[in-house]
This record gives C-alpha cells, structure tokens and sequence, in this order.
C-alpha cells in the first residue's frame, strides 16, 4: 500500500502510523458524555470506503486525512487533515 | 455414534464402511426458539451450551459459509490463561478449566496439547512487568513460572542468546497453557449440537433483523426468513456489519491478522514462545510444520490477506530470536478477520434490542476462549444473567469506564 503525501509525494505505508477514523477530528464538547462516548468509542467500521488519520511519521509529520477503500486498499484521496478540518469548520 | 478405540479398531477391519456423516444438513424450519448467527468456534459452541446444559431443543446455527470456515479454522491454536486484568483473569481461568476436559465432554479428540507457553523479556521493565501478570495468574489459581535468563537458555537452548540484538531477560512461562487442533473444536461442538438435535444449516447468510417494537422476530436470510423467539450473534470480523443491520454501532473495528506455517520438520520446538521486541510467536504442530504469527496489520482491513510488510516484520523477529528457523522453507500465509474492540477485550451481552444478543470483540484471544465464551453465551441466552465467569464483559462499560485495557494502550485497536 502507497499513499500520497500532499508535501512528499506517493510513499510506502510504512513511513505513515495509523490512527483511526477520520471523525476524530470532530471532537465534541466534553460536557456532553453521550457525545464524547461515541467520538472516544464507537466505530462505523464499514467494509467500503472509510476516511481515516496517518500520520507521515517518517516524512514530514503531517497528518493526512486519507480516503481507503478497506477491503480493497484502494487509496482514492488524501488531503491534509488540517485542510480538512478548517473546511468541515 | 460414540467413538472409541473399539469403533477405529472394527471400522479399520471393515475397510472404514461403518463411519456416518457427523452431522444432518437440515433445511431451515420456519422459527426456532433460538437462533445463533455464525458457525464458527463461538456460534457451535453456545448451541452446543443451550441444548447440553440448559436443556433448549429448538435451536438453529446459521454460517453463511460452511462450518469452521472462518477464524477457527484460521489461527494458530493457541490456549493460555495469562491475562493481567480482573475480567479477563477469571473467564480465561475458567476456559483453561473446561478445555482440559473438553475431550471427554465432547467425545471427540481435540488434541489439546498443554505444551506449555512462555513469553520472553528482554529488559527489567518488561521482566517486572512479567512478574506482576504471573502474580496475577497465581492469584486467580492458575500456572506461573518467572524464568531467570539461565532458567530460560536450559528450557529453550535453541534461542539466541549469545550474539542477540535484544538479548533474553527472563520470562513468564505457564505450563498449563498449549495448544489444540482448531479445527476438531469446531467440529467436535458441531458434532455434540447436532446429536442433541440443534440444526446446523450451513449456505444462509443472516441479511437482515426482523425487529418490532423494540423486540427480536427473527433475521432474514439468504434461505429466506427464519423466525426467532431470541437471536445471538457470534460472527468473528463481521461483528460490526451484522450489528448494524439492527441499527448498533459498536466499539470495534475489523483487522487483519496473519499466520504463517513451514514444510514439516523433525520435532524441535516442543512448547509455545513469544517474542517480547518484535511481533513474533511460534509452535510447532503435530504435523510437524512450524507455526508461527505476529499482530495484526495496523489499520481496519476487510481483505481476509495480510500485506507484505507484516510477513517482513514477523520474519525478521523470528530470525532474531531463533535464526535457526531460517533454514525451513515457508509453506504457506494466510489472514483472518477479527473484531478489534476499543479496549482488547470482548463483549459478551444483551443489546438494546429485546431478544438480541452479542458475543463478540474476540480480538487475539477468541479461540483459547471458544469453550467459556459458548458456556457463558449460552448461559446468558437462556438464563438472562452473566455467568460468573463473565460478568464484566459489557457492552456500556465504555460509557461507564469500566474498560478491560490489558495492554493498556487506550482507545486503539490497532495497539491491542
Ligand atoms: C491468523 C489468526 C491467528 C489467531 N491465533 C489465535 C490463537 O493462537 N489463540 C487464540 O485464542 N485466538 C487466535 N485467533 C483469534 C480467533 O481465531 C478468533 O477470535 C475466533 O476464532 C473468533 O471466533 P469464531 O471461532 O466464532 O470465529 P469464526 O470461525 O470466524 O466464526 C464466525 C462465523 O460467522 C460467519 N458469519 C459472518 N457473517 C455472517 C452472516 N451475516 N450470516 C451468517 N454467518 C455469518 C462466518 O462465515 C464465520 O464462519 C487468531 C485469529 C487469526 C485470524
Ligand atoms: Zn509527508
């Protein structure tokens, strides 16, 4: 599996950690416990097309908001999650 | 039929005429009292449970595949009892128990092999940290052993211990823990469900959940659909699709985790070993074929094959630890799906759902737990209680904090 850093161009995975999901980014209010349960917990886990955290550890430490197909491994888009964030803002 | 030395000797005599098919293949009633989703080591043994131990005669195992073709005809056979944490301490304790009787209770040769299984330190934090989870396995009344290094080079002379990159501390060896042949467990619950009448029907796929106020009616299925007074679901990897058929949304995510076996060899390795700096473990099958895997790939896969990475890592942890297995040629690799829950424990309880039950987030340890898993499924099925063996695998106790984090990584699968 390769992906294809936005500042360092297309590497092996294993310059990248995985963190999770991509709702991770969405992190609620911690006074609301329901929410922060889920946001901490629960888990979609399809069998098609995710959007999840790496980090390009070994490169340039950003982190990447990365759309992976996760039977196929297919990647079909990687953006910074920063990006991400301030666009969903 | 009862098997016995008596039956292979006449079978042997009679040009093996006299063998029966294990069991029926049924079509699929119009509703049963209780129906288990799932063919696989926890699925067959819960029927098994249901019909032997609380008496329930109308019962169904739907496996969309054929039995044992999932994750129990997959891993690498290991059964141990040397959890840290209350929670884990006390089921895999009980399952220990019941595997050493599990041949007599099923008539049928699982071939457990309690060979021993020894998990290696390479620096004092991890050698105390070994210390601490014997002394948490003697409390809960099973086998601990803390090995100096000396002890560890007379039990396993064959280890590097001369020129190592991680040279050996010591270790935590359990001499009651082993392995079994996967596949006979399955087979042998299979076997002990379908004599006391549980209708194992293999090729039906569970589509969809049936659900009316609240309350369980019955699943639709590839075979069409099958009425249900109570449904559990108990299907390895594929916990998180199933349950959301029902609407749930689950704590857990999928991965891939890898095995690997050699060519057959002369015996050599005659116990279990884990590596403690890399992803590696080993044992070797009656077969003779050295078996040996790592951890899981490290992001959510559904794809049933591991990545080339993984193989990399495991063969350079191997090689570290035993160079001598570089000589043995690999025969074959493979993958299985499992659920990673958030904490790396199970979860074994009711749902939201009226007459809807879960057993599932096995991670690494669900074969050694198919036997008190299926006893405690089955009892909580039938009865609506926790069995004592099992009372802290719940479903809210992320919500309540009560996590069971025994590698203590927090909220990430991929640690576990
Ligand atoms: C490579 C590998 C090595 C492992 N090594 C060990 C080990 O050494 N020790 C240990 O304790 N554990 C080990 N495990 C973990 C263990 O194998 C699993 O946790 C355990 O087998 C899961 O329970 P099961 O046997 O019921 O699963 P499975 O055998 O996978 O059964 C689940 C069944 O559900 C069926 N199913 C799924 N969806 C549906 C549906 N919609 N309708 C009908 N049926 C459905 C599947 O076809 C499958 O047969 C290992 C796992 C792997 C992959
Ligand atoms: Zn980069």
């Amino acid at each position: 599996m390769r992906i294809s850093c936005p500042h360092c161009g297309e590497r092996d995975h294993r310059e990248f950690e995985y963190l999770g999901s991509a709702k991770l980014l969405e992190r609620p209010d911690g006074g609301d416990r329901a929410a922060f349960h889920d946001y901490v917990f629960q888990r979609k886990n399809p069998t098609g097309e995710n959007a999840e955290l790496w980090q390009h550890v070994m490169g340039c430490s950003a982190w990447l908001h990365v759309v992976r197909n996760i039977t196929t491994h297919e990647i079909t888009a990687v953006k910074l999650a920063r990006d991400v964030k301030a666009a969903a803002r | 039929m009862h098997y016995s030395a008596l039956q292979i000797l006449k079978n042997g005599l009679t040009g093996n005429k006299g063998w029966k098919p294990v069991w029926r293949d049924p079509e699929p009633k119009k509703s049963y009292d209780i129906v288990i989703i799932g063919g696989g080591g926890h699925g067959l043994a819960t029927a098994y449970y249901l019909a032997k131990t609380h008496g329930i005669q109308n019962i169904a195992v739907l496996e969309k595949g054929y039995l044992g073709g999932g994750n129990v005809g997959r891993n690498t056979t290991i059964v141990r009892a040397n959890y840290l944490l209350d929670g884990n301490l006390e089921f895999y304790s009980h399952s220990l128990k019941l595997w050493e009787n599990l041949e007599q209770e099923l008539n049928y040769n699982a071939m457990l092999s309690q060979r021993g299984c020894l998990l290696l330190a390479h620096n004092d934090g991890q050698f105390d940290g070994l210390a601490r989870r014997g002394n948490a396995n003697l409390a809960t009344g099973d086998d601990a052993v803390l090995m100096s290094a000396d002890d560890v080079r007379a039990f396993t002379p064959y280890l590097n211990f001369d020129d190592a990159r991680f040279p050996i501390r010591g270790g935590l060896l359990q001499r009651t823990g082993g392995t079994a042949r996967h596949d006979a467990v399955a087979w042998g619950y299979a076997r002990g469900a379908d004599m006391r009448g549980v209708d194992l029907i293999q090729n039906c796929e569970v589509t969809g959940f049936r659900i009316e106020g609240g309350k369980i009616k019955g699943v639709e299925t590839s075979r069409g659909y099958i009425g249900a007074g109570k449904v559990g679901m108990s299907v390895a990897g594929r916990t998180s699709q199933v349950a959301q058929m029902a609407g749930l949304r689950l704590p857990i995510e999928s991965h891939v985790l890898q095995a690997f076996v050699t060519e057959g060899v002369k015996p050599v390795i005659d116990t279990v070993i884990s590596f403690g700096m890399g992803h590696f473990y080993i044992s070797q099958s009656d077969k003779g074929g050295l078996v040996f895997g790592g951890d899981i790939d490290g992001y959510n896969s559904y794809s049933q094959r591991g990545n080339l990475p993984m193989v990399e890592h495991v063969a350079e942890a191997g090689m570290a630890l035993m160079p001598m297995i570089g000589k043995s040629r690999m025969l074959r690799s493979w993958g299985g799906i499992m659920d990673m829950s958030m904490d790396g424990s199970p979860i074994i309880d009711k749902t939201p759902i009226e007459g809807l039950f879960l057993n599932g987030g096995w991670c690494y340890g669900g074969f050694k737990a198919v036997p008190a898993a299926g006893a405690a499924f089955a009892h909580l099925m039938a009865t609506g209680e926790k069995a004592t063996w099992a009372t802290k695998f719940n479903l809210n106790r992320f919500e309540t904090g009560h996590v069971i984090d025994d590698e203590g990584t927090g909220a990430r699968p991929n640690q576990h």
